[in-house]
């Protein structure tokens, strides 16, 4: 379907209004493999953003490079695809720019925790208000099924064909760890939760984290054996703690589950805002 | 009134990128290029800009793009290392047409180097350091009075034509002091732009000059802007013909403009037979060695390209034509000295004095091959 | 305002996730496209929207003339 969005006027498609809105549905249907979890994140993001009732005109979306980067062409505001592992320095300069623009990113496991990790602990530790969205699959996509930073340990990829000898991350913790103030953790299974978490995040002051295990069928599911998207959603229903109920559990009742929910959201000065204040000062004399 | 100032070049260039209208910098600490981030964090927030240091010489030109999209002017600075990590961001600014100024205090190499003696080491990767075709300008000083009103010239070239310019200084011109006037009104060029777009406008559609006129992300025109080929609403494309018309349209946006971007110094070239080629800051030798050659009835001339990329080749084949020798000083081991024979062609004498020892060129080496027969 | 369920299978790649998860298990993959069981008993929940990575079915609300 080719739609030139400049003379379409009414909704008489069969697009439900939420899409319609938020998406540029002259792209659609989307690049993603069938049963990929992206779509549900990117959805939850679109639904996040009609909650909120979010100026879209003063909406940026960053994203890097990777199956989560497509994501930017999708969703119809201020949206940059950027460079691999860049994203959140490009959002950096924005938001330092526009500290009134509401700035999210999407990226990847690999984006955010391998290319990018040096970006996302420094943003985290400077606190600026970015809602950062991992679209965590646990494997190169894009490339074709290579391990990543979140391949669990003794699993394939196309680089570890004897299984992989490393030790995966955390990513919420990782960014809890450098001083995210907000961070949180879902599944797409999860959706039905999701869109409220991301509200949460981007009305958050300060940098939020919102690490979303997403689902790969097309190559971590079937190097590591792990079914369809049906099997692997189910596989989330089955395998995930709230975050409330995992607080009285023993560490080893939680090995190898996804506790979710949100894990942090605390106060501290937002970094944009910060510096404006310190150019309002040195304007007004203060040295 | 114009007021005369003592200043160092790294400094001037600040203060002419102020004046151009920079309003966010972004940057990482490196020498040669340190004080223009020092300065730019003392001044920026004095006249309502913004400065942030980043972590990593890669995050801070990124930083800078974003705040360019956003309609700020910006500016990063480096030398050698720090230049060689941001070639694929610079990449990305000339495909997806972002004003940019990055600056390249160039220090001798390869690698770390000799990290505070002068070098000329990074003019073939100006041109050529990112992957893929695409246009460049570069542009190089050889004075403090040049650093502030060449520092202009970057912004406005690069907010006419929507692409990234490179400001190539070298620690010669970084680190010395002169004195300057600062003129109390300059020449400034805005980026094309857009107001009251639709939100569906195609951002990426040219006008007749081959540069597309685009509103800063913010007022309301909700574009997409990508690293990867695209067409002209900003959405990736695997179209063979949308990418080769985009590709050759980049190029050609600079290549349709050279007379606007190509400035050059010829000193004494009018009846000399023998000339200096020079850039930078050994044109400060070359000046000073063809002065002491005319006193001794030489003529002898020097030729000084302002304007590195694209490369002067109509004004240089010109002023060339009754020389018969070209003395090419750089500091480094022959690079441009290429560019000059692809011009002159091959039956031209050339001589070349080059250093890799982190040592400047001086002006007896020069005048002593003037004077060779 | 009446709910009715719209499904795009011009967009549906086949995944399943809406069948499978459908609390009143209503709907069915058939040939790669999803569809209605015969007969099936929707009760509008928006589960399988919610879920759907491709946008292909969704609960559409209809102002009643």
């Amino acid at each position: 379907m080719k739609v030139d969005m400049t003379n379409v006027s009414e909704n008489t498609m069969n697009i439900s209004d939420l899409i319609y809105k938020y998406m540029r549905i002259e792209h659609l249907p989307h690049i993603w493999c069938p049963g990929c979890g992206n779509g549900i994140i990117l959805r939850a993001v679109a639904q996040a953003m009609e909650n909120m009732k979010l100026e879209r005109n003063k909406t940026v979306l960053v994203s890097g490079i990777g199956c989560s980067s497509r994501a930017a062409g999708y969703l119809d505001c201020n949206s940059i695809h950027t460079t691999h592992g860049r994203a959140i320095a490009y959002a950096t300069g924005i938001k330092m720019a526009h500290p009134d623009y509401e700035v999210i990113v999407i990226t990847g496991d690999g984006d955010a925790s391998a290319i990018g990790g040096n970006h996302l602990i420094h943003a985290a530790r400077r606190n600026i208000g970015l809602t950062v969205i991992v679209m965590n699959n646990n494997i190169y996509g894009m490339t074709g099924g290579q391990y990543s930073p979140t391949t669990p340990h003794r699993e394939f990829g196309t680089t570890a064909p004897y299984g992989n000898i490393d030790q995966p991350f955390d990513i919420a913790k990782l960014a809890m760890g450098a001083g995210a103030t907000f961070a949180a953790r879902s599944t797409v299974y999860h959706a039905p939760q999701l869109a409220g978490i991301i509200e949460k995040g981007i009305r958050h002051k300060g940098f939020s984290v919102i690490d979303v295990t997403s689902i790969c069928p097309t190559y971590y599911g079937r190097k590591n054996k792990k079914g369809s998207a049906v099997d692997m959603m189910r596989w989330q229903k089955e395998n995930s703690i709230p975050v409330e109920k995992a607080k009285d559990m023993p560490e080893e009742e939680l090995e190898g589950k996804l506790v979710v929910g949100v894990l942090r959201d605390k106060e501290a000065v937002e970094y944009s805002e910060e510096y404006s204040r310190l150019v309002d000062a040195v304007q007004g004399g203060i040295k | 009134m114009a007021k005369t100032v003592l200043m160092q070049g790294n400094e001037a260039c600040v203060e002419g990128a102020l004046a151009a209208g920079m309003r966010f910098y972004a940057g990482y600490p490196i020498t040669p290029s340190t004080e223009i981030a020092e300065v730019s964090a003392l001044r920026l927030p004095q006249v309502g800009g913004k400065f942030i240091q980043m972590e990593d010489e890669i995050a801070s030109i990124a930083c800078a793009i974003g705040a360019s999209v956003s309609g700020v002017k910006s500016m990063t600075a480096t030398s050698g290392p720090g230049f060689s990590l941001k070639q694929e961001n610079l990449g990305y600014a000339c495909l997806a047409e972002i004003p940019l100024v990055v600056v390249d205090v160039q220090r001798s190499g390869p690698s770390t180097g000799l990290p505070t003696s002068p070098s000329q080491g990074d003019v073939m990767m100006a041109k050529w350091g990112t992957h893929g075709d695409h246009p460049m300008i570069a542009i190089a000083p050889s004075s403090v009075k040049e650093c502030y009103e060449l520092a202009i010239r970057c912004f406005n070239l690069s907010e006419k034509y929507r692409t990234p310019v490179l400001f190539l200084m070298d620690e010669i011109i970084g680190h010395l002091r002169e004195g300057i006037e600062i003129p109390d009104k300059v020449e400034i060029v805005n980026r094309p732009t857009v107001v009251n777009p639709h939100p569906k406008r195609p951002a990426y559609a040219p006008t007749d000059d081959l540069i597309p006129a685009m509103a800063p992300f913010g007022k309301g025109q909700r574009y997409n802007i990508t690293g990867l080929l695209h067409d002209e609403s900003g959405f990736p494309t695997n179209d063979t013909e949308i990418a080769g018309a985009l590709v050759t349209r980049l190029m050609k946006k600079i290549d349709n403009n050279y007379d606007d971007i190509v400035q050059v110094e010829e000193t004494l070239m009018d009846d000399a037979k023998v000339a200096v080629f020079c850039f930078g800051g050994t044109a400060r030798a070359a000046k000073s060695a063809v002065e002491t050659a005319r006193a001794k009835g030489i003529k002898c001339g020097m030729f000084r390209p302002i304007t590195i990329w694209p490369f002067a080749e109509k004004e240089l084949a010109k002023a060339m034509k009754g020389v018969k020798k070209i003395i090419v000083a750089e500091h480094n081991y022959g690079q441009l000295v290429n560019e000059v024979r692809r011009v002159v062609g091959p039956e031209k004498r050339i001589e070349f004095i080059g250093k890799v020892d982190g040592t400047v060129i001086t002006p007896d080496e020069i005048l002593a091959k003037i004077e060779e027969a | 305002m009446s709910k009715k369920l719209v499904i795009n299978t011009d967009w549906c790649k086949g995944c399943g996730i809406c069948a499978a998860f459908c609390p009143k298990s209503t709907l069915e993959v058939v040939d790669e496209k999803v569809r209605r069981k015969d007969g099936a008993d929707c009760i509008l929940c928006g589960m399988c929207e919610m879920r759907c990575p491709d946008y292909a079915i969704y609960i559409k609300e209809e102002d009643d003339d």
